[in-house]
């Protein structure tokens, strides 16, 4: 097919694309309506039953916790995969003469950058993570937003702090105390006649921090396992560049 | 007005996709991943879902593209030191 062939083939189906996506635009149903029962009936009930604000976290974290414990124990699984593919090779490690270098050094801008983008970061991914019941949040984005800050050590080029922090045992024993504290939270209300995952903690006043049993537990929970299931995943890929060796295949 | 917005946003979210696939360079197309993750967090919390926006900022934003570049440093790294190891002079084995 010739170059021209080919682009008036793309108009023509971008034309062709281009209507039917119009079409489809006018006749969408209005813009913020919701059909279908779930959605309201949850949204009705689940303030006054579960005393949170942010119903998707009532619905993570308590309606289908089931569904998250599950999810929780994909990304545990995850990390235990990473960390057995990519894990070191003890005694073959073979260091290169001269100590290797990135070519760029770090301007003037991100070193200053640097440690008030930490300070933020960490205070932020605290506030989503204990707010997690009340706004938009909870444990997971804040895990995330909390692994950020280890990784912004290391683009400081503080490497040293970096290790200090990443490479404890500490980590790991904060990933296995957030996968395992969501089951024992589910488990405990079984000790008393209760269902799994039951909401057996008092559910408190709504809107305030400590507020809503078991949810602000949970995403407690899940906000430590994902900190330390990222960066742990970090320090497993950077290892071999912090150390400044590789190592040997043949 | 706003199922223009809307309309419009899906549109450009298209065309951000399409240049991701189109990038060649791995570091700009990583780049362009996480610029495509921003856009979709800006559409889901247009479209009224605040939470999965945030997700999609931890995930799409930040974690995935954070993921790609660490594996791209750990293979130039060890690219570098190979060469460097065996000690000729013509070692700028790059891998783009």
């Amino acid at each position: 097919m010739t170059e021209r062939a080919r682009n008036s083939l793309f108009f023509i189906a971008g034309g062709v694309l281009l209507f039917l996506y119009a079409y489809a635009a006018l006749n969408l149903p209005a813009w913020g309506s919701y059909r279908g029962p779930y959605g309201d009936a949850i949204a009705r009930v689940a303030v006054y039953e579960r005393h949170v604000t942010d119903i998707v976290n009532a619905i993570n974290y308590d309606y289908r916790g089931f569904d998250t414990l599950g999810e929780e124990f994909i990304l545990f699984t995850a990390v235990l995969g990473v960390s057995m593919l990519l894990r070191k090779e003890e005694g073959a490690l073979k260091r290169p003469a001269s100590r290797l270098q990135d070519d760029a050094g770090l301007s003037a801008a991100v070193r200053a950058v640097n440690l008030p983008a930490l300070l933020v970061t960490t205070v932020f991914g605290l506030y989503i993570g204990l707010h997690g019941q009340l706004t938009p949040g909870g444990g997971f984005q804040a895990g995330v937003i909390l692994a950020t800050g280890a990784v912004l050590v290391y683009v400081c080029e503080n490497t040293g702090a970096f290790r200090r922090i990443t490479s404890h045992a500490l980590v790991e024993i904060t990933e296995a105390f957030g996968a395992g504290g969501y089951a024992i939270i589910g488990i405990a209300p079984l000790l008393a006649g209760l269902p799994f995952l039951c909401n057996f903690i008092p559910l408190g006043t709504t809107g305030d921090v400590f507020s809503s049993g078991t949810i602000a537990l949970i995403s407690a929970c899940v906000g430590l396992e994902v900190t330390a299931s990222f960066v742990l995943v970090v320090y497993i890929y950077l290892q071999e560049i912090i150390a400044g060796a590789f190592p040997e295949e043949d | 007005m706003m199922i223009w917005f809307g309309a419009g946003l899906l549109l450009l979210i298209g065309a951000t996709g399409a240049a991701v696939v189109c990038t060649r360079n791995v570091t700009n197309q990583v780049l362009a991943l996480g610029f495509y993750g921003l856009l979709l967090a800006l559409m889901f919390f247009v479209f009224q879902a605040p939470d999965v926006a945030l997700s999609q900022i931890t995930v799409g934003a930040v974690a995935l593209p954070l993921m790609v570049m660490l594996a791209i440093a750990r293979m130039r790294f060890r690219d570098r030191a190979r060469s460097a190891a065996q000690g000729s002079s013509s070692s700028e084995g790059r891998h783009d």
